[in-house]
């Protein structure tokens, strides 16, 4: 039997009582010890990255036409808009990141994400039939609204999938992107019969540009998604691995499914009401961390959420600097940006075979 | 021991399946054997619960899969499916490392470890334990996954046609490591075999399927004979006697 003991001698000692049973005696030293294996949780390069996330964030609340150091009650308009501001996209940028992973797992395809399965248009159809039916809905109401049309519509696509079975990895997402444009026609069509073309065209360019105190704070909901996240990691990649693996192990395959997909339409559902669609930022973020590091969820998911943060931050100053005085919505800087990173992997995997 | 009773399927529009009344003996390898199209997959994976039956009972080691708890299961019997499609970029060792699932949903102790360790020095993979399976030859990664499911450490060990794709050298390899699986660490092995002559020479027991049903039960020295095998793949078949034992030419 090879082995090639490179490993340390901490497990050498008695085999467990529970273990298999191997005859051959060498075979304890063979592989490595469990504290090599995984990736510590907190280790330099993750400090290296909340820092630099922190810079982004401090250049980000600096940002601005309004001279907050010098002019009249610049520290008021510092609380007002720009703490805010800043804040969501920490918010928004972690938990749109998130989705992304979420689903692919869910998927078992790298190329979904909210945006390319529809589920922020079925978002935006909710959001635009609750205040249809309810002209003066609150926040609270269009939320709830648009949650409930994003679950109907994240599962409209699982149970899709499902019956047609399709693995095939570009097949999926064009599927998602056909059902997104349908339903975001659906509602283009309502719009325009109820004389709203307008605020649907707002509501869907994401933009923190509008973000202010009093009116951002729903916002907070998304922290526990990013929590349960954090939970149920082991869960999610366990069936990331699919349903008869998963199965297998003794996994509720159709729970998980069920979780996050609630998970999915809440956090989509919240970040449509307040910012608006951020496209791609599911997509881009959870392919660039697991290229970099593979795909160990539980030490992954702070990266993916830095890099979601870093990410929307960075398309956000742009936006805000590009055309000066004036702002770009930032689900422009993203559309451009994640199209590019798009493309490349689809050329990557490509050349993987 | 597993025992179905009277399990009846139907499958997709014309496949049907039993009623089948079937006892396969705990410990040593049991082979299932047949024509294309013949069951013998579906059979495997109702008794793993991942497909349900329309009717009848299975047991594995006297638990119901109908009734009892899949996480309860997963300590009992794992079963491995043909295809396997990850997304998610693992290596050997975390691969292998969920076949601990059903012990300690993620959180591996060092017993779970230790354990990990064991399943992939018995399939001799240590020294890829660091490899990502998206770079493995076909051979390799097959491994790994038996690796899994023995890390899962059940008595009952289901593998639907672990030998598909491989060439005659890791066909051999893999088999001589289910072999000492079932030998040394006593486990119940069922297995998916296409090829007869590997039934005859590593199965303790040779269970032939034919349109749904199951047509022959017995030892390799029962099942290996020109009539029987004539009969279940609808060819002729002669059976010879060959340096280790009885082969079936049908060529």
């Amino acid at each position: 039997m090879t082995s090639t003991r490179k490993g340390s001698a901490d497990h050498t000692a008695a085999p467990t009582s529970g273990a298999a049973g191997v005859a051959t005696p060498e075979a304890t030293s063979a592989s490595k010890g469990s504290a090599e294996v995984k990736s510590p949780l907190l280790s330099w390069k993750l400090a290296v990255g909340v820092v630099g996330v922190l810079l982004l964030l401090v250049l980000s609340l600096l940002t601005g036409v309004y001279d907050i150091f010098g002019g009249d009650g610049g520290a008021e308009m510092f609380q007002i808009t720009r703490v805010p501001r800043t804040i969501a996209l920490v918010l928004a940028g972690a938990a749109m990141a998130m989705c992304g992973l979420v689903m692919q797992l869910l998927t078992q395809n790298r190329f979904v994400e909210p945006t390319t399965t529809g589920t922020t248009e079925w978002a935006g159809l909710g959001l635009m039939l609750t205040v249809i039916v309810y002209p003066d809905a609150s926040i609270l109401a269009r939320m709830i609204g648009a949650i409930i049309a994003a679950f109907i519509g994240t599962l409209v696509f699982f149970l899709f999938l499902r019956r047609v079975s399709l693995k095939s990895s570009l097949i999926v997402p064009i599927i998602g992107i056909m059902l997104g444009a349908v339903v975001g026609a659906i509602s283009t069509f309502i719009a325009v019969q109820t004389d709203m073309l307008q605020s649907l065209g707002i509501w869907f360019a994401g933009s923190f540009t509008s973000i202010l105190r009093g009116q951002y704070e729903i916002l907070w909901v998304v922290v526990i998604v990013v929590i349960a996240v954090f939970i149920a990691a082991d869960r999610f990649t366990v069936a990331g691995l699919g349903k008869e693996v998963a199965t297998n192990v003794g996994l509720n395959y159709s729970q998980v499914i069920l979780i996050g997909t609630i998970l999915v339409a809440i956090a989509t559902g919240v970040v449509t009401v307040v910012v608006g669609s951020l496209p791609f930022l599911g997509l881009i973020v959870p392919n660039i961390v697991s290229m970099i590091r593979g795909d160990d969820l539980r030490s992954n998911l702070p990266w993916v959420c830095l890099l979601g943060i870093a990410i929307v931050t960075i398309c956000d100053l742009i936006g805000r600097v590009i055309i000066m005085p004036f702002e770009l919505p930032v689900s422009v800087i993203l559309g451009v940006v994640g199209a590019a990173v798009f493309v490349g992997l689809l050329l990557r995997q490509r050349k993987r075979g | 021991m597993i025992t179905l009773n009277q399990v009846r399927k139907a499958y997709g529009n014309d496949v049907e399946i039993g009623p089948v009344d079937l006892q396969i003996p705990a410990g040593g390898v049991t082979a299932l054997v047949g024509p294309n199209g013949a069951g013998k997959s579906t059979l495997l994976t109702m008794i793993g619960r991942l497909l349900g039956i329309d009717d009848g009972a299975i047991e594995v080691a006297g638990y119901d899969v109908s009734s009892t708890k899949s996480k309860d299961l997963a300590t009992i019997v794992s079963i491995l499916r043909q295809e396997n499609h990850f997304i998610t970029r693992l290596t050997i060792r975390q691969l292998v490392g969920f076949g601990r699932f059903p012990y300690s949903k993620g959180r591996l102790t060092t017993d779970d470890e230790e354990i990990i360790s064991q399943a992939i020095d018995f399939l001799e993979l240590a020294e890829l334990e660091d490899r990502f399976i998206d770079e493995l030859s076909g051979g390799q990664r097959q491994r790994a996954y038996v690796a899994m499911v023995l890390a899962q450490d059940t008595d009952y060990v289901l593998l639907d046609e672990p030998l598909n794709n491989l060439d005659m050298k890791h066909s051999v390899q893999m088999m001589q490591h289910l072999r000492r699986a079932a030998t040394e660490m006593g486990r119940t092995i069922v297995i998916v075999l296409h090829d007869i002559n590997f039934a005859g020479h590593y199965a303790d027991h040779i269970c032939a399927v034919k349109t749904g049903s199951v047509v022959e039960f017995g030892t390799p020295a029962e099942i290996m004979t020109a009539e029987v095998l004539s009969a279940v793949f609808d060819t002729p078949v002669e059976v010879i006697d060959g340096p280790r034992g009885r082969l079936a030419v049908y060529y």
